[in-house]
């Protein structure tokens, strides 16, 4: 039932994966992208993470996701053009790409974690839900957590500075 | 499941997201391909976590999650203020800080 679960929602991420990068239309792109953020809170929840999987949900395939499609209605779809700047791209980057993971399995495989041909431990029945993260967020990760919130407070400040209007009689 | 097959399929979700980087030119794409790579690390991080039997990496994954949403209200601005202006939205037409 796992392996099942754990397969479908794999093939769901990689598919939403390459639909976001094989899409000529953005909003497709948008489209996609919602499957895999999907999928990986399956993942999240199969590895036992509930409240990681919860957020994924709520914040990423929620609100980032609207704000994505906001912008893309808005900017329109816009066809890329056809013209290549660096010859060879096209190949040259799937070849680099392939190189990329097969480094990254070389570090995996050769790496010396002992735990990685295991199920890991069994974990207690609070394991990651919102209670326990909480707790861990509010006592031990307390700064993190405070300078993560002014993070988006800056984010949110250079946002409105970035694309709002300017107002009448000022420079531009 | 064992924790490797997370590991690996992470590893595939972030060479998908470079590829994208590489290959698409619009920003908005460009910026899609940058959430997957993070994605692809939190699978990663959490998988790392269950496999310690630690929450503190499920910690990590949610601060990464407010990283990339950051970012995406970053990007998404920038693009907002390139179209307003007229400007193209294709990175390679978008060369002016090249030396």
């Amino acid at each position: 039932m796992e392996a099942v679960l754990f397969f479908g929602a794999a093939i769901g991420a990689l598919g939403g994966a390459i639909g976001v990068v094989a899409m000529r239309n953005p909003f497709y792109s948008v489209l996609a992208l919602i499957v895999h953020l999907f999928s990986l809170a399956v993942l999240f929840l199969l590895l036992t993470s509930a409240f990681v999987a919860a957020a994924q949900v709520v914040v990423y395939a929620g609100a980032v996701m609207v704000l994505y499609v906001f912008v893309v209605a808005y900017v329109g779809g816009g066809g890329e053009s056809a013209w290549e700047p660096i010859p060879g791209q096209r190949f040259l980057a799937p070849a680099l790409a392939l190189a990329l993971f097969i480094e990254l399995s070389i570090a995996v495989l050769s790496s010396a974690l002992l735990a990685l041909g295991t199920h890991g431990p069994d974990v207690p029945a609070g394991f990651g839900d919102p209670a326990a993260i909480g707790r861990l967020m509010l006592e031990k990760f307390l700064i993190p957590f405070e300078a993560s919130s002014i993070l988006l407070l800056l984010a949110a400040v250079g946002a409105i500075v970035l694309a709002g209007r300017k107002r009448e009689g000022e420079a531009a | 499941m064992n924790v490797e097959w997370y590991i690996v399929l992470s590893a595939l979700l972030f060479t998908t997201g470079a590829v994208g980087i590489l290959v698409r030119r619009s920003p908005m794409v460009i910026l899609l391909c940058l959430e997957l790579m993070l994605n692809a690390g939190n699978l990663a991080l959490v998988a790392f976590s269950r496999m310690v039997g630690n929450q503190q990496g499920q910690v990590f994954a949610i601060v990464v999650m407010v990283i990339a949403a950051c970012e995406v209200v970053v990007g998404l601005g920038l693009i907002v203020a390139l179209f307003r202006r007229k400007l193209p939205l294709n990175v390679d037409d978008l060369r002016e800080l090249r030396g």
